[in-house]
């Protein structure tokens, strides 16, 4: 039987985005039912409307208001909409939407951070992530990220197909006098017992007066058509043709364009700069100072490119450490009880355990790392006669408008955010700096379209980077087995450099100098994880698996090393530590596929790791070959547990995507620090892997876990960890910080 | 200066120096070819010039001798190349933003070569780079390209 949501508790509305002649479906409202919802009137002010599927004489709009950056977001909306609408997804429009924080809200993002891990399913750790949702709504936070996509809509998009589809239904069934328990729907279509059929658009204006069916029943998963089967992507041949837009391919009526330059010292300002060649180049409109820096506007993006490197600029110095010496000189003074944040995980006695003799020790260190999407930062932004409008990519469309009222007094309801496909994000658009940089070329220069891009060094050097990090670990063993584990880390504060650029400063230890590591269903008996915040120095933001992102290779390649030291095999060793049954059975698939045991040949090796992140456990098994030239990365086997698997195709690309990102930065990618900027600013210098070196992949997602969680960055963490210790098993050299090609070559 | 692109004429009049990338976005408004690094080193810039695959962020249109042939000229929605149908068929495109470069690339390669080795794709491919990490289905979607373009 298929679950029945009942919604007697909740309002669920009727209501519209303010387009002639349609409605709009929601799913939830905090104030009363509108009665009759009017179609222009947003503002009747009886309760915020949530529109998720708008019908019009255009026809059927799907509202998806997730940012996609490449992670198949717009798609996986819309195939949980239309699977209880019942509408062909070639046949509907998709669109994110305007913001609203009081519609949109993620109720899943919070959830993972209330600090309790998630195989913890006690009463407590239920109740405490059944808060996200009220910190979600309260905080407006209309936000993608946390690859929380699928598990705040997985149900709230469905109810709202459904909701939509009786509604419709209903209509149907008074307008033409006809029994509704007799009627059917498909393809966007209501269809009568005689055959007639008539289209959603035809019933739109009918189903406004009718009041909203106080019970929806969810299909079965025996009835998906759409869900768990292979899907091609909405956005598929757009994207095979050329065709689709991203933000920096916005072409408007009397557009210019821009570029802006700011101090690589992030935060370091401006003194001052002399324009007065550049401004006599070619196609030069205007040079202006914009906070930090200044911008060119002019009539085509090169002119503007060349006349900004023709501006001189006397910078400002870095506001923390100007050289990767003494920024790795603040980590490892960060060790201190002062800077202690938190102690996640202290099980059994650690200090009495390692005051015994043959304890082993352990630095480990991961690098700055850029975000550095193939498509630049930029934003197309007119202002004028008080209104604003934005055209860009970007995760973050409510936190933009309020930081913009905020910075520049301009009132939200007279902004407009138009979202746009981004070519890559990896957490980078959760920041708007350049947004408001095109801004402030707008108020100089208004009722023009201004399309602001970055060059990609500016892109480069001015990233909010994956923090810089280092551990230190100690362990005991005994009797082939693993039996203390003592890790800290020194990280700096991502929720504290990200929050205080929105105006809001978060009390509490950051969690995400801990995640990955804290939380991994382990047994160790004296195992313990100690959190201690680096003074901030480069501003920082999420990047993509946020805290494990770095804590995957921190924490899991130390376990390599103690479970070595202890003679017993990394596969069983892990597996038999682990008591977590669907985090175990991980492990053990990934043990059966990749044959782990049988015999690989001469300088050939295979590691483990495992990482339990976002709710998902993953379990990677990578095979390298250690040849005269480099290491030959040569196969990764990886099994996750998701829940269920709703986009089979998008899925295996996500995995895949997740371990090319996790590998390919450990292999040869860092930010290092020099006179206070980024030595690297252009990928020559931050290459990632290429196509010849990208291994053979082969992926198992498991469904044995009870909530239905998101994939696109739970395969990043035990990458590069899986990678080291394969090359440990092939070469016998322990690599503890990454790049790894600060000690071994790649082929 | 006339430029031929997707057979096409043009009429423009802009700098020499100015690279052929910027004279086909913001000139032209052709915007498949993309902006990534503005180095000629991941490729997403990709056009051809006479069925050549050339970098056009560093190809000044001053030095243009030849027939520009952009992603939209290799194929459409109502008649796709190969390369493209093959890439939709194979999912590739996460973000998509390299995808116009990869496909130029590819379609050039296969025409010199309908029937490579693994080796020869890593080699023709690999100069072209994607942050989401498409690689497998690249793989993948050239193999099955190259099968049609060889008529099998």
């Amino acid at each position: 039987m298929g679950r029945i949501a009942t919604i007697t508790r909740r309002t669920f509305l009727v209501g519209t985005a303010a387009v002639a002649g349609g409605i709009g479906f929601g799913y939830y409202s905090y104030n009363q039912p509108i009665k009759n919802p009017l179609l222009d009137d947003l503002e009747a002010g009886e309760g915020a409307i949530t529109p998720y599927v708008l019908i019009n004489q255009d026809g059927i709009t799907l509202i998806t208001p997730r940012a996609d950056k490449g992670q198949g977001a717009y798609s996986i909306q819309a195939a949980l909409i239309a699977e209880e609408l019942d509408v062909d997804l070639n046949d509907i429009n998709i669109d994110p939407g305007m913001p609203s924080g009081e519609a949109y809200y993620n109720t899943a993002v919070g959830a993972e951070a209330l600090g309790f891990p998630s195989t913890d399913e006690s009463f407590l750790a239920q109740k405490a992530r059944g808060l996200g949702p009220v910190i979600g709504k309260l905080m407006g936070l209309q936000i993608t990220g946390g690859s929380s996509t699928v598990p705040d809509g997985y149900e709230k998009l469905r109810v709202a197909g459904a909701m939509a589809r009786e509604t419709l239904k209903i209509a149907a069934s008074i307008k033409h006098n006809t029994a509704i328990g007799t009627l059917k729907t498909a393809n966007g279509k209501v269809i009568f017992p005689d055959g007639k059929e008539v289209p959603y658009t035809d019933l739109a204006v009918d189903a406004l007066n009718i009041a909203v069916p106080g019970e929806i029943r969810l299909r079965p998963e025996r009835e998906w058509r759409y869900i768990g089967k292979d899907m091609q992507r909405v956005d598929m041949l757009a994207k095979s043709t050329g065709t689709q837009d991203f933000g920096i391919d916005v072409r408007m009526d009397d557009m210019v364009y821009a570029t802006v330059k700011t101090n690589p010292r992030m935060g370091g300002g401006i003194n001052g700069f002399d324009a007065t060649e550049a401004k006599e180049m070619n196609g030069v409109i205007d040079i202006v100072p914009v906070t930090g820096g200044f911008g060119v506007i002019a009539d085509n993006t090169w002119r503007a490119f060349q006349a900004a490197n023709a501006v001189e600029a006397d910078w400002g110095p870095a506001p923390y450490p100007a050289d990767q010496d003494a920024i790795w000189k603040q980590v490892s003074e960060s060790f201190t009880e002062e800077r202690q944040d938190s102690r996640k995980r202290d099980d059994g006695d650690v200090e009495t355990s390692l005051a015994t003799a043959n304890m082993i020790t352990a630095e480990y260190r991961v690098p700055y790392l850029a975000h550095a999407p193939l498509e630049p930062m930029n934003a197309t932004v007119k202002y004028g006669r008080g209104k604003l409008e934005i055209w860009t990519g970007t995760q973050i469309p409510t936190f933009m408008m309020a930081n913009i009222e905020r910075i520049y007094g301009i009132s939200q309801e007279n902004i407009f955010v138009y979202a746009l496909y981004s070519g890559g994000s990896f957490g980078r658009r959760l920041e708007d700096d350049y947004v408001h940089q095109a801004v402030e070329l707008a108020i100089r220069h208004q009722n023009i379209p201004i399309k602001m891009t970055w060059m990609r060094e500016e892109d480069m050097t001015h990233d909010f980077p994956r923090t810089i990090g280092l551990s230190r670990a100690r362990g005991k063993v005994a009797n082939g087995r693993v039996e203390t584990y003592d890790l800290s880390i020194a990280h700096t504060s991502t929720i504290e450099s990200s929050m205080s650029r929105m105006g809001q400063s978060v009390p509490g230890p950051d969690q995400s100098i801990v995640d990955g590591a804290w939380d991994q269903p382990f047994n160790i008996p004296n195992y313990r994880v100690t959190g201690y915040r680096v003074p901030a120095m480069v501003p920082v933001s999420s990047w993509r698996s946020v805290g494990a992102s770095g804590n995957g290779f921190l924490h899991d390649c130390f376990l390599d090393e103690l479970i070595h030291e202890a003679g017993a095999d990394p596969m069983d060793e892990r597996i038999r530590l682990c008591w977590h049954d669907n985090s175990r059975k991980v492990l053990e698939t990934v043990r059966d596929m990749s044959g782990w045991g049988t015999d690989l040949g001469p300088n050939r090796g295979r590691g483990v790791a495992f990482t339990l992140s976002f709710g998902v456990a993953a379990a990677e098994v990578v095979e390298v070959t250690n040849t005269p030239d480099g290491i030959r990365i040569d196969k990764v086997y990886v099994a996750v547990e998701v829940g269920k698997v709703l986009d089979p195709v998008n899925f295996d690309n996500q995995v895949k995507g997740g371990v090319v990102w996790g590998l390919g930065h450990a292999m040869n990618c860092e930010l290092t620090y020099s006179d206070g900027k980024p030595e690297q600013d252009n990928f020559h210098m931050f290459p990632g892997m290429n196509l010849a070196q990208c291994p053979e992949i082969i992926v198992k997602g498991l469904e044995n876990g009870n909530t239905v969680r998101g994939i696109g960055e739970p395969s990043v963490p035990p990458a590069a960890a899986a990678l080291a210790n394969a090359i440990f098993a092939a070469t016998g050299e322990r690599i503890r910080e990454l790049p790894l090609n600060k000690h071994i070559d790649f082929v | 200066m006339i430029l031929t692109i997707n057979r096409r004429k043009y009429e423009v009049n802009v700098e020499e120096d100015m690279p052929l990338l910027w004279v086909l976005r913001d000139e032209l408004g052709i915007t498949g070819p993309k902006y990534g690094c503005g180095i000629a080193y991941c490729g997403a810039c990709t056009v051809h010039i006479d069925g050549e695959p050339i970098r056009s962020c560093s190809m000044p249109v001053g030095d243009v001798d030849g027939d520009i042939t952009t992603i939209e000229g290799l194929g459409n929605r109502n008649s796709l190349h190969a390369v493209q149908q093959a890439w939709l068929d194979h999912q590739v495109a996460q973000c998509g933003y390299c995808q116009a470069g990869q496909m130029m690339t590819a379609a050039s390669f296969l025409n010199e070569n309908n029937n490579p080795s693994d080796e020869e794709i890593d080699e023709a491919m690999s100069s072209n780079l994607c942050r989401c990490g498409t690689y497998p289905r690249i793989r993948e979607a050239i193999k099955t390209a190259a099968k049609t373009m060889r008529g099998a």
